[in-house]
């Protein structure tokens, strides 16, 4: 039954996507059909949740060719957990984006893309072979290239330009480790790489491994390769740029924990990982710190907030692994919420300069709670799920004895907090007065102003669930808890696609 | 709007078009067990497009394509997909595939695969994507 649910996340949308195409001219369709598309793939990709947690590590050999021969989907806890968490953010940004004005007036395309995106994104997640890993990424990558350029501005071209060459380059040394591990191993298959890659010359199985680590690293943005991140992402409509915000980076991210823990184990703390981590939470803050616009501050938040992950999968133990799991799925949520909030300030004022706005407190006080809420939890202020990722990714950290990435890592948390009350100060406290506000945006009591009601749906929902999240924190942690030791023990997912 | 012609182009075109889409067709439909396939035989055919649009789409011949590109990108991705799929409704798993062989009076042999009609997606896939790209490039900047 399991190994009938599996492909479905990926089928669904391609063939959503495939009839929105051909109804291009018939917008209401097209939104019906990818919000139920969107719905469905939520539903699939829970119950994939309970089937796992019930009956353990799903295969799905398609074309009935058995696992090392033909393309294996493989949903153990890892995938199925991020699988579900990115359903949930790509249905809540997709209600944000029928809101759009940008979004809606360029609907021909979107909608198709975007399904593609979520065929892509669920494809990178459950991917049992290193090169169906690639095939899924290119299919992520490339409509995230058309939906970048959607608008067709100056702005958007230029950043798109940095943002293609640099994944191509990504890609192509991406296949070429792939050719690589072929040729030292026989095989792509994920399980049996990870049979086979130890009996390999100890030097050419670490090279690989780097290799694998700088593509994934590129698409992850973490230090030293992060700088395209901050120039692409803020030039796209709002909804586009959070939910690349919310996934993109964070599939780069799931590939890092899948490769290096199964196929590259390591035993005890990987220093390098670790200084990376460091190097990846400071430099990504000291950025954020600097930076006059919203969504650009944001988004060297994204590259800090990486570091963490990377710092959980440095350690190389079942807690330490646990911990980055949870702390990306709870990244997905908040980091998308903040760029929704980001969207629809924009939208009711035309700018995203902090100098030029204030008083959003009183003219949208919902949105400053949504605001409030999100920023908290990014910060990792208890009782918020961020403050339980946090809290899990430095207790992790001290009993592995990191004490000095344990340290980066709490001084950077106070430099998150800091530039988030510098975006709390400029943005929602201070006179109404003080912003400017897109003509026609007012409403007719003068102070408030018009925020489209399916923006706010779509907000009200992630932040719903990133609460929920902060809520049945105990619950989700025990989850990921037995996702680090599978990850960790190797041996569950490598029997289950072997036999 | 009117272009300068050329007249070689223009024959080129005449001659090349109608038979490099019917090569196309031939390596679609001989790429099961020999080389070519939706892919390639869609290749074919989008550069004979390729080639009908830099002619200037119209040469000369009443050849005027009038095909809504997206609507055949999404008819040749659903094809695709609805032949992955089929298979899960007789509980098989996806991609899965079957094929017949039948005896149709002058033609002898045939043999029917259901990744046949995968390939026809991908082939309609590749041409829709090329005309979707040209009509992009081609059309008056409007912001």
């Amino acid at each position: 039954m399991m190994s009938q649910l599996i492909p479905l996340p990926v089928a669904l949308p391609l063939l959503a996507a495939a009839v929105c195409l051909v109804l291009y001219r018939v917008g209401w369709a097209q939104r019906l059909l990818a919000v139920s598309t969107l719905v469905a793939t939520v539903a699939i990709s829970a119950s994939l949740v309970v089937s796992v947690r019930a009956d353990g590590i799903g295969v799905a050999d398609l074309g009935g060719w058995p696992a090392p021969l033909g393309i294996t989907l493989v949903a153990d806890l890892l995938s199925v957990v991020l699988l579900v968490v990115a359903a949930v953010t790509l249905l809540a940004v997709h209600i944000y984006a029928m809101g759009h004005r940008d979004a809606r007036e360029q609907s021909a395309f979107f909608h198709p893309l975007y399904l593609i995106l979520t065929a892509g994104v669920a494809a990178s997640l459950l991917s049992g072979d290193l090169f169906n890993l690639f095939v899924a990424f290119e299919v992520m990558l490339i409509s995230s290239y058309a939906l970048l350029t959607l608008g067709g501005t100056r702005a958007q071209v230029r950043a798109g330009m940095t943002y293609v060459v640099i994944s191509l380059v990504a890609s192509a040394l991406f296949v070429t480790a792939v050719a690589f591990l072929y040729a030292a191993t026989g095989t792509v298959n994920m399980a049996q790489l990870a049979e086979r890659v130890g009996d390999l010359d100890p030097a050419l199985a670490t090279t690989l491994g780097l290799v694998l680590l700088v593509v994934f690293g590129v698409k992850a943005a973490i230090f030293p390769l992060f700088f395209w991140l901050p120039d692409a992402y803020p030039t796209a409509a709002a909804p586009i740029t959070a939910v690349f915000a919310g996934l993109l980076t964070k599939v780069g991210v799931y590939a890092i924990i899948r490769t290096q823990t199964l196929i590259f184990p390591h035993d005890g703390p990987s220093p390098m990982l670790l200084w990376l981590a460091a190097l990846t939470m400071a430099i990504g803050v000291l950025g954020a710190i600097a930076q006059n616009d919203v969504k650009r501050l944001l988004s060297f938040h994204i590259v800090s907030q990486i570091g963490y992950m990377i710092f959980g999968v440095a350690l190389f133990t079942a807690g330490g692994v646990a911990a980055a799991i949870f702390y990306t799925a709870n990244q997905m949520v908040v980091k998308t919420s903040l760029f929704l909030v980001a969207g629809t300030v924009e939208d009711a004022t035309g700018t995203g300069r902090i100098k030029q706005l204030g008083g959003m407190l009183h003219r949208a006080p919902l949105l400053a709670a949504l605001f409030a809420i999100s920023a908290m939890s990014l910060a990792g202020i208890p009782p918020f799920s961020g403050f339980v990722a946090k809290l899990a990714v430095i207790t992790e950290g001290a009993a592995a004895n990191a004490w000095a990435v344990v340290a980066v890592s709490l001084a950077v948390s106070v430099c998150t907090l800091f530039s988030m009350t510098k975006v709390w100060n400029g943005v929602f406290w201070g006179s109404p007065e003080a912003s400017t506000v897109r003509a026609g945006a007012l409403r007719s009591d003068g102070l408030h102003v018009r925020t489209p009601t399916l923006m706010v749906v779509g907000t009200v929902l992630l932040v719903g669930v990133g609460v929920a999240l902060s809520v049945g924190a105990g619950p989700a942690y025990d989850m990921v808890v037995d996702a680090g030791e599978q990850l960790t023990a190797r041996a569950p997912y490598i029997e289950a696609v072997l036999r | 709007m009117t272009h300068a012609r050329s007249l070689i182009l223009d024959t080129c075109v005449r001659v090349v078009f109608p038979t490099a889409l019917v090569f196309s067709l031939f390596l679609l439909f001989t790429g099961h067990n020999a080389p070519g396939g939706g892919f390639v035989g869609g290749l074919v055919a989008a550069s004979a497009f390729v080639l009908l649009w830099v002619a200037g789409a119209d040469p000369g011949t009443g050849l005027r394509v009038r095909i809504d590109a997206a609507v055949l990108l999404g008819c040749g991705l659903g094809i695709s997909v609805l032949t992955a799929v089929a298979p899960m409704a007789f509980g098989q798993p996806l991609l899965d595939h079957t094929s017949w062989e039948l005896y149709l009076g002058p033609f002898e042999k045939v043999k029917l695969t259901t990744t046949l009609a995968f390939d026809i997606g991908v082939y309609l896939v590749v041409v829709g994507l090329a005309l979707v790209i040209l009509n992009t490039l081609g059309r008056e900047r409007t912001a």
